[in-house]
């Protein structure tokens, strides 16, 4: 069930790196900055699962933490529920954290490994006075088996268990704080193909029955299909297409979009979509003019290399970032 | 179920020869420091002007000094006062230097970058010049030597400290805290402090034995402990004045003195190797 009220607003998300600093920038002739996240603005409603797919170095990951401050962005907004917590301190930002929690890339380094699971999970339910002393070990119970884990797991090092295994103890951690938005960040990726269904049913399960939101950042197209309710697609910093995952995968307006979609379709003839991809990139530290896909894009015309395109609409919740999207 | 976190350190000690014979030399040592003095029928200061000079005998097992004293029984009380010293000194070291160290590197940017030079301004003197100039300001007594250690120390653990915490704290576990909310105090004690303990731990052994050295260096030099308090450095020096007449002195005092650091540096060493990742041996489980 997917609510009107946005839970999540990004708007003009601006995120740099700095590649050199002190000495070395003043020394330095090269590129000083690196636009991670380039102007990049859109909604997650409550219950609603939002893919954001893209290739690696498109600023997937950057949107995730720039939106759980865990990295400063340069520009731009973040709201949350209407509050806008784009440079709250520290403190202020602490009753705002439970409502955003992240589900990281790799299992084994997102749970320290000195900790065992009951610490991992008793940190946030002490930290947030979630519930009383006494009730802690009730409440990681609880959390386990929501994320489909014996309780015995919760003497364990993190070191003592498998992959999935330790999603499920990253996904439990999560849920103990009862957030509204999880960031799953390639929450599969590195996992055994054998229990990568499993991670993304207990996910959809999960997303489901509490009504979180998701983000879910992938680079596996297929992934994001079987779970998303709305798809996002990003290219080297920039969105270039949002819309509901259906009439995305059915009617794919921006190039790009269709080269990925055409390296999916394993029954093609040839791999038209790979053969686009393959080209020139765009160079995210010294291009900065004209459209991010200008070099690799078989539709390009004259005004592609003045400006980057701005979104247009091309049915209800459905923008793309194209000045030709309207042609075959 | 796996092993528990003690039962496998324990495993691995055993393992590692080099680990289980400096534990035994400074349990040995320890013990002999502890309670070893309360076993000895003489005093480490009252002087015998009966026995001068007596070289090692049944009654004296490591002979008597110039003023008849037992040399035994002052080795094991002037060693307790070293350890003391040593320990105390980079204990203190210890903790302001890992302080430093983890404030710098978790701060970063000016923060990080003061601290960092102050330390590497402190570490480019040589530690002796660097002690014997702190014993000259601080002025001569055990109080000092403490100091002086501890000052020495800073630069190493914060180096260490911050190296370390720098390559940990962009792991995911620490943005994972960071999201529950933790306070920076809370994830450097919490979350970093127990991960990069370990190599910590093995300086302070290694730290403990070289600040030994440095006692009884600044105290061979007179700049340290004052006699007739015994301590390694005081009874070596003494030793020196008479060593022809009564070579067992300085000998069997500087052979204590080596045995104690034999066993600190073992053990260090050994630690190194067996909670550096790169060197351990591949063990099941």
């Amino acid at each position: 069930m997917v609510d009107a009220a946005p839970l999540l607003s990004i708007r003009n998300l601006d995120v740099r790196f700095k590649l050199r600093t002190g000495v070395a920038a003043a020394l330095s002739s090269g590129p000083k900055v690196l636009k991670a996240v380039d102007d990049v603005s859109f909604d997650v409603r409550k219950g609603e699962v939002l893919g954001l797919v893209g290739e690696s170095g498109s600023g997937k990951t950057t949107i995730g933490k720039a939106l759980l401050r865990l990295y400063e962005p340069h520009a731009g907004t973040i709201l949350v529920n209407g509050v806008d917590i784009t440079h709250m301190g520290a403190g202020r930002l602490k009753p705002y954290r439970r409502n955003l929690q992240m589900v990281f890339q790799d299992p084994l380094s997102s749970l320290n490994p000195r900790h065992t699971v009951r610490t991992a999970l008793a940190t946030p339910l002490l930290l947030h006075r979630i519930c009383a002393n006494d009730e802690v070990d009730a409440r990681i119970d609880e959390a386990l088996s929501k994320a489909g884990l014996p309780t015995s797991f919760k003497d364990r090092y993190p070191h003592e268990m498998s992959g999935g295994q330790l999603q499920r103890v990253a996904i439990a951690r999560a849920l103990t704080m009862s957030p509204g938005l999880v960031v799953a960040d390639e929450p599969v990726s590195k996992l055994d193909v054998s229990v990568r269904a499993q991670i993304l049913n207990l996910l959809k399960d999960l997303q489901q029955k509490f009504g979180i939101s998701i983000i879910f950042i992938t680079h596996d197209l297929r992934v994001a299909r079987y779970l998303c309710h709305r798809v996002a697609v990003m290219y080297f910093g920039k969105m270039v297409e949002i819309g509901p995952t259906e009439e995305l995968f059915a009617s794919p307006k921006h190039p790009y979009t269709r080269a990925l979609l055409g390296t999916l379709d394993e029954s093609a003839e040839s791999l038209d979509g790979g053969a686009q991809i393959a080209g020139e990139a765009f160079n995210p530290t010294t291009d900065s003019v004209g459209c991010r896909y200008l070099s690799r894009c078989p539709k390009k015309v004259a005004r592609c290399a003045t400006a980057h395109p701005e979104f247009e609409d091309v049915a209800a919740n459905h923008s793309v970032a194209c000045y030709e999207w309207r042609g075959g | 179920m796996a092993r528990s976190f003690p039962a496998r350190i324990w495993r691995e000690i055993k393992a590692s020869r080099t680990v289980a014979g400096g534990l035994a030399i400074t349990t040995f040592v320890l013990l002999a420091v502890v309670v070893g003095p309360s076993f000895s029928p003489y005093s480490p200061t009252k002087m015998d002007f009966t026995a001068l000079l007596q070289p090692p005998s049944a009654a004296h097992w490591f002979g008597t000094n110039s003023n008849g004293i037992d040399v035994l029984t002052r080795v094991l009380y002037g060693a307790r006062i070293s350890l003391f010293i040593s320990f105390f000194g980079v204990t203190m070291g210890a903790l302001a230097g890992v302080l430093i160290g983890m404030t710098s590197a978790y701060m970063g940017k000016w923060v990080d970058a003061i601290a960092m030079r102050m330390v590497d301004l402190v570490f480019a003197f040589p530690i002796f010049v660097l002690a014997l100039m702190l014993m000259l300001i601080l002025g001569f007594g055990v109080q000092s030597v403490i100091i002086a250690i501890a000052l020495v120390y800073i630069p190493n653990f914060a180096r260490m400290a911050r190296n370390t915490t720098m390559s940990i704290k962009a792991e995911p576990y620490i943005q994972a805290a960071q999201l529950m909310g933790q306070s920076r105090l809370r994830i450097m004690v919490r979350e970093i402090l127990p991960n990069i303990a370990a190599p910590l731990f093995v300086q302070f052994t290694v730290g403990l034995a070289f600040g030994i050295v440095i006692e009884a260096g600044l105290s061979f030099l007179g700049l340290g402990v004052q006699p007739p308090t015994p301590s390694l450095g005081v009874m070596m020096a003494d030793g020196k004045d008479y060593f022809h007449r009564g070579p067992w002195v300085l000998t069997l005092s500087g052979l204590a003195l080596t045995i104690a650091i034999l066993g600190l540096n073992l053990l260090g060493d050994g630690l190194r190797d067996m909670l550096d990742p790169r060197l351990r041996r591949r063990s099941a489980g």
